[in-house]
């Protein structure tokens, strides 16, 4: 799946449930990325316009913490608000906190499809990495 | 049927996608759900006391602390008790198409050609929310007790350790939130009857055979070795089949065994069973839960790209309709197992009872 043209996140097989590979060149871009991926796996991502913006500020114990606490509070942003967020800007991003502007929308059923209502973001098989040519994630959903 | 599945589809909010709220529920209602379960549903009008004699614990598990939820759980779940949700979850309209045992099914008050109505769903976002808080939580104690896991979404602490205690008075008010869910969802169903059949409800005499959790640990006596001891049952994938005379069964079916309900796939057939001794003693009283997935939910999309599925069960004469558009692709019935293996398995074994075989008619997904 891609946004500009380049490989944002794969959707990964799980028996029951569903993941993501998510890519990105630096930390930044792979968080910025796996909030994409997470968007478009519930509806189209492309279909979010990022015309609103939020604050938010997450502390995890390490990296593979942080990422699993950013995109559960995410999804804590649609489940409670229906807020979408299809990009990041980072002010911080250590390996333990994060502090981001988000941008995106409220879900509106008339231009935006459902795919799938994600329960939670799991901790199983959690890895966030680093590969010769940039950062590389996966994350498993539970749905 | 088409009128009946539309109606069910139109009455039960799916609770994903836009906000469809079945019931307002303050605070207060909020604590009495997590305390008191589908005996807070009843007291409020949503269903009878007979429902509560025919539902597990008679809908409210012992020991809820409603103060052990977060806020955030609490704010999840306010907006969508009453409602499905996605995935496997359902509402289905069936008929007995076989009957296996004549004696029990009576008992149930089954019989062939009976209209019999399944809801499979949960304690919805509260519960992926307490689960969720609680394994954030659990990150570091399982560090702190020195117990070693291959995956970090297995953390977990000793079962009477402050955490693990605080866990169960959680997971406890998100199971009565499920108990009240479903009885909401009941009354719901019976209502959508009476509209559509232009009945009165009570004449409809829609009867709840049994509701149980599933997914869920469970404090239960086992023989061990022997010995009855007083064990923390935990099954996922998994659901409790007590054997007749067990203690915890409601008096109504104290003499027969639990009913053990096991939905198929959206096209086949799901079974009702019943619970056995030799169950009680193997398997601590557990049986399967439900047909298991063959495909992947990706697989299963690509194999249903492009079909009309809606059109193809309905010229089986299934009526279906969902929310989500992908929803339907990844249930497609080949996207399972053929749950006759796996009930037939289930019997051979003496784990569970075959009583009856249900086929689907009209279908209700999130």
């Amino acid at each position: 799946m891609t946004n500009t043209g380049k490989t944002v996140y794969q959707p990964l097989d799980h028996t029951g449930d569903l993941g993501m590979l998510v890519f990105g060149a630096d930390l930044h871009e792979l968080f910025a990325h796996a909030a994409w991926g997470l968007c478009d796996l519930m509806t189209d991502a492309e279909r979010i316009e990022p015309r609103l913006s939020r604050d938010l500020a997450v502390e995890a114990i390490d990296l593979e913490d942080l990422m699993v606490r950013w995109l559960g509070e995410l999804l804590y942003a649609y489940d409670t608000d229906r807020f979408l967020a299809v990009n990041a800007v980072f002010h911080t991003l250590e390996p333990t906190r994060l502090h981001a502007t988000l941008r995106g929308e409220p879900f509106d059923a008339e231009r935006h499809p459902i795919d799938t209502e994600i329960k939670a973001v799991t901790y199983h098989q959690i890895a966030v990495e680093r590969l010769d040519t940039g950062w590389q994630a996966r994350v498993i959903f539970d749905i | 049927m088409r009128e009946v599945a539309e109606g069910l589809f139109r009455n039960i909010p799916s609770g994903v996608g836009a906000r469809q709220q079945a019931v307002r529920l303050s605070q207060a209602d909020l604590q009495g759900v997590l305390k008191r379960g589908a005996g807070w549903a009843v007291s409020q009008g949503y269903g009878t006391p007979r429902d509560l004699e025919h539902t597990e614990e008679n809908g409210c598990l012992k020991g809820a602390e409603p103060q052990t939820v977060s806020q955030r759980a609490l704010e999840r779940g306010r907006p969508q008790l009453g409602s499905i949700g996605s995935g496997n979850h359902f509402v289905e309209v069936d008929y007995v198409a076989e009957v296996y045992d004549d004696e029990v099914a009576r008992a149930l008050g089954l019989f062939k050609d009976q209209l019999a109505i399944t809801i499979h769903t949960g304690s919805r976002g509260l519960g992926y929310q307490v689960c969720d808080d609680s394994i954030k939580a659990m990150q570091r104690t399982t560090q702190q007790y020195g117990i070693a896991i291959p995956d970090r979404q297995l953390c977990c602490a000793p079962l009477n350790s402050p955490p693990a205690r605080e866990y169960i008075g959680a997971m406890t008010s998100a199971a009565n939130f499920a108990f009240a869910n479903r009885q909401l969802i009941t009354h719901t169903v019976r209502q959508t009857f009476a509209e559509v059949l232009q009945r009165s409800a009570p004449d409809l005499r829609i009867e709840v055979i049994y509701d149980v959790c599933h997914n869920i640990g469970k404090f239960e006596t086992h023989m061990v070795d022997g010995e009855a001891r007083r064990l923390c049952v935990h099954r996922k994938g998994a659901t409790r089949a007590l054997a007749p005379g067990h203690p915890q069964l409601p008096s109504v079916y104290r003499d027969l065994g639990q009913p053990v309900l096991i939905p198929g796939d959206m096209g086949r057939y799901s079974y009702v069973l019943i619970g056995t001794r030799q169950g009680g003693e193997e398997t601590f009283a557990s049986s399967c839960h439900g047909a298991g997935r063959l495909m992947s939910r990706t697989q299963a999309k690509k194999s249903a790209r492009g079909r009309p599925i809606v059109q193809e069960l309905e010229s089986q004469g299934i009526y279906v309709r969902s929310a989500g558009r992908a929803t339907l692709m990844e249930e497609i019935p080949e996207a399972y197992k053929d749950v006759r293996d796996v009930v037939d398995v289930v019997h051979g074994a003496g784990i569970s009872r075959k009583v009856v075989q249900l086929r689907p008619l009209g279908v209700v997904k999130g």
